[in-house]
């Protein structure tokens, strides 16, 4: 129970922030990333703040080494760079270019926002329901040498 | 830059890092927002609960930054609804392939010096300021 309570609380102060910052404002976004326009530079300040108190609090995990709630910290390990990690990454970008729309942004802003909304959202998750179908393995890098297979 | 709102868009920031810094520290997970969705998708018993109520978090936000006198900024949208099938088919199927998004990614991974973040990070901003160029200035959308 302490455990959906906390992940209530983060979400809660996630979206509040996204709120105060006025990143829930679609318009808002495209402002910043129309660097050619009349650039609004507000959303690096967001990212900026948000990422200094993120890292502050990834040191204080680091240093406890186990979460106050859970058994063990859930930290993504890898360092390697792949095709899907740069492939994704390009077509999100393409994705919140277009509206100016990214997943919290768009959750939030189902429940006061107009019902335009709620279509970005639910293609959203069909999309996510769609990767589901991918392969683990594409994209394939052709010049990957074969691993050797070890049975047993 | 008349738009610029440095004061609010610091503070905002403060506070979404202060979530995720809070969930790192409480719960021992990235905030990342597209996971917590997209993890749903294929739900384990022990991950549901957690996965719903950050969302429910993100969802009541709203009501309970206007029950605090909050005044909310519009949502302005002025994109086509099949612009915005498209975009929101390719953040959702872009973001699970690239593991992240603006949180998981922005927020969380430039924080603890991932170098996977750091660079997904940079490719989806160039894409989506290339995209907005085009979009805007070329096509005059």
């Amino acid at each position: 129970m302490p455990l959906i309570l906390s992940a209530f609380a983060s979400g809660l102060l996630f979206g509040l922030g996204l709120i105060v910052s006025q990143m829930v404002n679609p318009a808002k976004v495209l402002g910043f990333l129309d660097i050619f326009g009349n650039w609004d530079p507000s959303l690096a300040l967001v990212m900026g703040g948000a990422v200094v108190v993120s890292a502050l609090g990834y040191w204080v995990a680091k240093r406890r080494g186990v979460p106050v709630l859970a058994p063990r910290l859930e930290i993504p390990t890898r360092r390697d760079l792949d095709p899907r990690l740069i492939g994704g990454a390009a077509l999100f970008g393409i994705g919140w270019g277009l509206v100016g729309l990214c997943p919290g942004p768009a959750l939030v802003g189902l429940t006061f926002g107009p019902s335009q909304v709620f279509a970005f959202v639910a293609a959203m998750i069909v999309g996510m329901a769609v990767f589901r179908l991918v392969p683990a393995d594409w994209p394939q890098v052709t010049f990957r040498r074969e691993a050797t297979r070890v049975d047993g | 830059m008349d738009n610029f709102t440095p004061v609010s868009a610091l503070l905002g920031g403060l506070m979404i890092g202060a979530s995720a810094a809070l969930f790192l520290v409480l719960n021992g997970r990235i905030a990342g927002i597209s996971g917590i969705l997209g993890g749903l998708l294929h739900p384990t018993r022990s991950e549901v609960g957690w996965r719903l109520a950050f969302l429910a978090g993100l969802f009541v936000a709203p009501l309970v930054y206007v029950a605090f006198g909050g005044v909310l900024p519009p949502v302005e949208l002025d994109a086509s609804l099949p612009l915005l099938i498209m975009a929101g088919l390719i953040v959702g199927f872009g973001t699970r392939l690239g593991a992240g998004c603006t949180s998981g990614h922005g927020v969380c991974g430039i924080g603890r010096g991932s170098p996977r973040s750091l660079v997904a990070t940079g490719v989806f901003m160039a894409t989506a300021v290339a995209t907005v160029f085009v979009t805007r200035h070329l096509l005059g959308m």
